[in-house]
């Protein structure tokens, strides 16, 4: 071997360049591997928008519907809820909803774009559980505070708009998706007021 | 005939060399105790998933639509289909109690200090990918647990920054956890970890076998060539692979005097896992849990989501932790020190006889912490499982860099050359 002519200059780049192609190539042939991954296009018109007629819904029920396989909340506030709201800022983590877990046209004291509906994913910004809707006995979690949402999970609490209580696991407010009304009684999951799709 | 055959292929590929150097001329120290059946008992078992899963792959649907259908297919309407699964199903708790005992002994015995501290690297990742093994296979009955458990742990790569979000998308490879993603963990967990688990076993025992077994005295048996008088030399023939370079002091042939003990602890671990499998397949609620028995649904969360027992230590350190990314960190972290134990402990003596009190103390509060992890793990988190966890999760911790300190200039007790009696 040592003694054979070889010219090591000339070996080291054919070496390298080999080297470089080669890797070039596994990047490559990695892209369907992780491409196939993402969701289908199936998947993706699965999660198409959804319309959920609003108008029938009682004044503090909640109804459910589903977008993307997650539940949506949405709910019909009571002026009172609505008022109690403002009450609450020094108790919860991120009053002022600045943290980006709502469109910007729901970036408000209310969280929405009526104040009356509320539109909130059923989903614990925690680890994904649905918390459930206290009405009226909320009190039993928050002391004073009549209507919130209690994640059975881990404990996590809610306020009627979606805003997290202070020393409870989720870090943040619940999901405000995509959505506008097209009509008055209307509500369409998954679409701005101006067209936009992006995750929320 | 037979022998010419043999020798036919032995000129080709040197089976009866392979089986000599590894089995009948392998030698192993002679003072092995309980603690070192697990090692054979995890490779039972591991056949043991190998082929119950195979079988259950013949009648398994993996779909949204029906993957729970077809496990209620298994149990009710295939012959024997129960028994497989339940094998399987029993098998996989019984792979965690084993690697655990496993885990342990060579935490007691320094099994994994130097040289062997690429043999414990290639066990570690024997228990990662066993527990990814684990997360999968759960997923795969499709029932209310399946979903919310993997619904969890997946939402923890969401606390990742900036990318955290389209990763759990492109995990999940749908908006939510569907049939998609249970295809894709179905591929995992029947074909890609399989795989990767066997040959992490084959480097496993190569790598064994290389360094040589530890013993509960932590002692070498390998003696530098020519060290040793030929009369206090082991009596039993062992491969020249082993005799040119030492000289072999208090060892047997693993075959067949350890293949014979270890046949004893397979029976007795069999009757105890023929026990649960026939008359507690569920384990009581830990090894199957109730929700499970109803298919999975997105919209409904149970009441309490806990892991399956074998995961309770790891989940309770991501629980007590109160913020979602250090909580993940934290899970994580938990894994990584067990990884890093070899260099955690600087000390050169390995078996815990010898070492200082404080060692023994300590890896006793490890073993209290890591089992209250476990247990606080299936528990609700009520603030005082929480407190208790907190505890238990600076305990665990805390023996790594208590190991750490005092392993430095620990006062040990003298080593003997040899193995006594």
């Amino acid at each position: 071997m040592s003694n054979a002519p070889v010219n090591n200059g000339r070996r080291r780049f054919l070496t390298a360049a080999t080297s470089v192609v080669g890797g070039v190539g596994v990047v490559g042939l990695a892209v369907p591997f992780i491409g196939s991954w993402n969701p289908s296009a199936r998947a993706k018109a699965a999660g198409a928008p959804v319309e959920v007629n609003v108008s029938k819904i009682e004044p503090g029920q909640l109804i459910r519907a589903e977008w993307r396989g997650k539940p949506v909340y949405v709910v019909r506030r009571t002026e009172e809820v609505l008022a109690a709201l403002a009450a609450l800022d020094d108790q919860l983590k991120d009053p002022e909803s600045t943290e980006p877990q709502q469109p910007v046209y729901a970036t408000n004291a209310y969280r929405s774009i009526k104040p009356e509906f509320m539109v909130a994913l059923g989903v614990c910004t925690h680890l994904g559980c649905a918390p459930t809707y206290y009405k009226g006995n909320f009190e039993e979690q928050v002391e004073g505070v009549a209507d919130g949402f209690y994640c059975p999970c881990h404990g996590s609490k809610f306020d009627m708009a979606g805003r997290v209580f202070q020393s409870v696991p989720a870090p943040t407010n619940l999901v405000v998706p995509e959505h506008s009304f097209p009509s008055a009684g209307t509500l369409l999951i998954g679409v701005g007021p101006d067209a936009s799709t992006g995750d929320a | 005939m037979f022998a010419n055959l043999m020798a036919w292929i032995e000129k080709r590929l040197p089976l009866m060399d392979a089986m000599n150097k590894h089995a009948a001329q392998y030698p192993a120290p002679k003072n092995f105790n309980f603690w070192y059946v697990f090692g054979i008992l995890a490779s039972v078992v591991l056949v043991n998933q190998l082929l119950t899963g195979i079988w259950l792959t013949m009648n398994y649907e993996p779909s949204n639509e029906g993957a729970f259908a077809s496990i209620e297919y298994i149990m009710r309407d295939v012959d024997y289909g129960w028994l497989l699964r339940y094998m399987h199903s029993t098998g996989a708790s019984a792979f965690f109690v084993v690697v655990y005992m496993h885990m342990f002994r060579g935490m007691m015995y320094g099994s994994y200090q130097k040289p062997r501290e690429l043999l414990w690297l290639f066990g570690m990742f024997i228990f990662l990918v066993l527990m990814a093994e684990a997360f999968m296979g759960y997923l795969l009955p499709w029932g209310n647990m399946s979903y919310w458990g993997a619904q969890v742990i997946i939402s923890l790569f969401g606390a990742i920054p900036i990318i955290g979000d389209d990763l759990t998308l492109w995990i999940r490879g749908d908006y939510v956890i569907s049939g998609a993603t249970l295809n894709r963990f179905f591929a995992l967990h029947v074909a890609a970890l399989p795989l990767v688990l066997v040959i992490l076993v084959f480097l496993h025992i190569l790598a064994l076998h290389e360094v040589g077994s530890n013993n509960p005295e932590g002692t070498d048996i390998k003696k530098p060539k020519g060290s040793v008088p030929l009369e206090e030399q082991s009596k039993f023939q062992f491969h020249e692979q082993y005799t040119k370079k030492y000289d072999i002091v208090d060892a047997i042939p693993f075959h067949p005097y350890y293949t014979v003990k270890d046949l004893v602890a397979i029976v007795i671990f069999l009757i105890i896992f023929c026990w649960v499998m026939f008359f507690a397949p569920e384990g009581g609620g830990y090894f199957m849990e109730a929700p499970n028995f109803e298919p999975a649904n997105g919209l409904k969360t149970p009441e309490h989501i806990a892991p399956v027992w074998y995961f309770g230590p790891f989940y309770t350190v991501l629980r007590v932790i109160p913020d979602k990314l250090l909580g993940a960190i934290g899970m994580f972290s938990a894994i990584i020190v067990l990884f890093l134990l070899p260099w955690f402990d600087r000390g050169t003596v390995k078996s815990i006889k010898y070492r200082c009190t404080a060692h023994t103390v300590n890896l006793m509060q490890f073993a209290i912490c890591f089992i209250a992890l476990g247990a606080l793990g299936t528990m609700p988190a009520t603030p005082i499982n929480n407190m208790i966890g907190t505890i238990a999760t600076f305990g665990y911790f805390g023996f790594f860099v208590a190991l750490w300190i005092y392993s430095k200039n620990e006062k040990t007790k003298p080593v003997p050359e040899r193995v006594s009696g």
